[in-house]
Formats: C-alpha cells, sequence, structure tokens
C-alpha cells in the first residue's frame, strides 16, 4: 500500500520539492508521498542524498571572514575601532 | 560578508566599501546593540541595509516581484533526464542515463578536499546575486530560514525558491565533478 502511495508523484516533480521536504516545509500529505517514494526510487534517493551532501559541503566553506578586507581598509577600521573604545 | 554584498552592488571595490561601512556601523552601533537578535543577525542586517541604499543608488537592485527568469522559474534538473510524460510504463521517471549516479565521497578525508571546494566556491559564485545571497546565508553563514526572510525581507515561500535553485545548480556542479573522477 504504501508502495502504491510512493508513485502518486513523479521523479521530475519530486526533484523541484527536495529542499521543501529537507526543511519540513510540505504539508503531511506531500511530505508522506515523497518519503514513500524515496524508498521505492533509488534515482530519487541518491539525488535527495546529493542534496543534503551539497548543503553539508556548503557548510564546510571558509568564511573568509579575515580575507574580506583589504589591508588598507582593515587599518582604518582598527583605527576607528580604537577611536570608539571608551577610555 | 563580501559574498553577500556583492549580491547588492556592481563591482568588488563598492562591494568592500559596503563591508567597510558595515564594520564601521557595527562599532557605532555596538554601544546600542540590544540583545533581541544574535549579534550576527545584527551585524547581516547592517550589511544588508547599507548594500541595499548602495545598491539602488547603482540603479541594481531587482525587486523581488520580478525576479529574473533565471532566477525564479524553469526545471532545476534538464527535463532530458526523465522520460516523458506519454511513456508508457514510467512517465516522468529517471531514465537510465538520466539517473543521479552515487558519488564517491570519501568520508574519511573528513575535512573538505581543495579541489571540491573551490569548485564549489565557483559554483556558488556564479549563481544569480538572489540566490547567491541565499544559498550563502543560509547555507555557507549558517543563518536559520527566519533570520534570512527577516534580512532580505523576502516570504518564507521566496526565499525557498531560491535557497532550492541556488542548491540545485550547486548540486550540478558537484555532479559534474564526480561523474568526471569516475571516467
Amino acid at each position: 500500500m504504501s508502495g502504491e502511495r510512493g508513485w502518486e508523484i513523479d521523479c521530475i516533480d519530486l526533484v523541484e520539492l527536495v529542499t521543501g521536504y529537507l526543511e519540513g516545509a510540505l504539508d503531511e500529505e506531500q511530505h508522506v508521498t515523497i518519503e514513500a517514494h524515496l524508498r521505492l526510487c533509488d534515482g530519487c534517493h541518491t539525488y535527495v542524498e546529493q542534496m543534503r551532501e551539497t548543503v553539508n559541503i556548503l557548510g564546510h566553506l571558509p568564511l573568509h571572514a579575515a580575507q574580506d578586507l583589504p589591508d588598507q581598509i582593515r587599518r582604518q577600521l582598527l583605527a576607528a575601532f580604537r577611536a570608539q573604545r571608551p577610555r | 560578508m563580501l559574498r553577500v554584498a556583492r549580491g547588492f552592488v556592481s563591482t568588488e571595490a563598492s562591494a568592500q566599501e559596503v563591508v567597510q561601512d558595515t564594520w564601521l556601523g557595527v562599532i557605532r552601533g555596538l554601544a546600542s546593540f540590544e540583545e533581541r537578535s544574535s549579534l550576527r543577525t545584527w551585524v547581516f542586517r547592517i550589511l544588508v541595509n547599507i548594500a541595499k541604499t548602495r545598491g539602488v543608488r547603482e540603479q541594481r537592485t531587482t525587486p523581488l516581484s520580478c525576479l529574473a527568469a533565471d532566477e525564479g522559474t524553469g526545471p532545476t534538473v534538464d527535463p532530458s533526464r526523465f522520460r516523458d510524460l506519454h511513456d508508457p510504463e514510467w512517465p516522468g521517471h529517471w531514465t537510465p542515463a538520466g539517473t543521479p549516479r552515487r558519488w564517491d565521497t570519501d568520508p574519511e578525508a573528513g575535512i573538505l578536499r581543495g579541489e571540491i571546494r573551490d569548485l564549489v566556491s565557483a559554483a556558488v559564485e556564479a549563481l544569480p546575486p538572489r540566490q547567491k545571497e541565499v544559498v550563502v546565508l543560509r547555507d555557507v553563514q549558517g543563518l536559520d530560514s527566519e533570520e534570512v526572510c527577516e534580512l532580505l525581507r523576502m516570504t518564507a515561500g521566496n526565499q525557498r525558491v531560491l535557497l532550492h535553485r541556488g542548491r540545485a545548480k550547486v548540486r550540478a556542479a558537484l555532479e559534474v565533478y564526480y561523474s568526471r573522477e569516475i571516467a
């Protein structure tokens, strides 16, 4: 029965709902249908895993916080910061 | 921050000035910062406000209501990877050749391989501006969806569309990389 349920959605439509699915933003009905589909369909299962992996990799990109600013600007900012500091 | 700023303004130099002004704003405002939002959200709000003001001056901001076509519509996966809708057996399902192949990720590597990092950075840089903002704030900076909606003043639905489209493009870039590696 859950097998039938899984075929209520086509792969071509499922791939557009992956982010909604991962965010928990779909309605209960859609969510259950997608879970059932993923149990049956290797292609979609792999696709969803790859979207997860993509998010994971994005989360490991360096933030470049320190390299954000050219040296001269960083010096100006430090000067501004020191000037602001209560003595 | 530079990456976020770059989404709003037209040049790298302009984006650097936005980041600089943001820090100045942070320094000036720090005394009045109330802990109603996280410090990070607060800093990004200043950044986005400055970047937007500047972007308007540079005539480059796009109102959300008219997202460029490549930002908001169309399939995120090449339709030729699916059987057509009149297929007698499996309409709308992956074709054998179109089915995603598992990636040979290396869990033991632990830290991200430099190659992959560069590839994903480049893919993010290549995203259309609105998608880039959302992907960077959500996935790279790790803000939650509520924070991002508030910062960029967009609905949860719009944010999700942009996030989905941006992630799908980054995934596609990784797919090309991994399939080349197998071949």
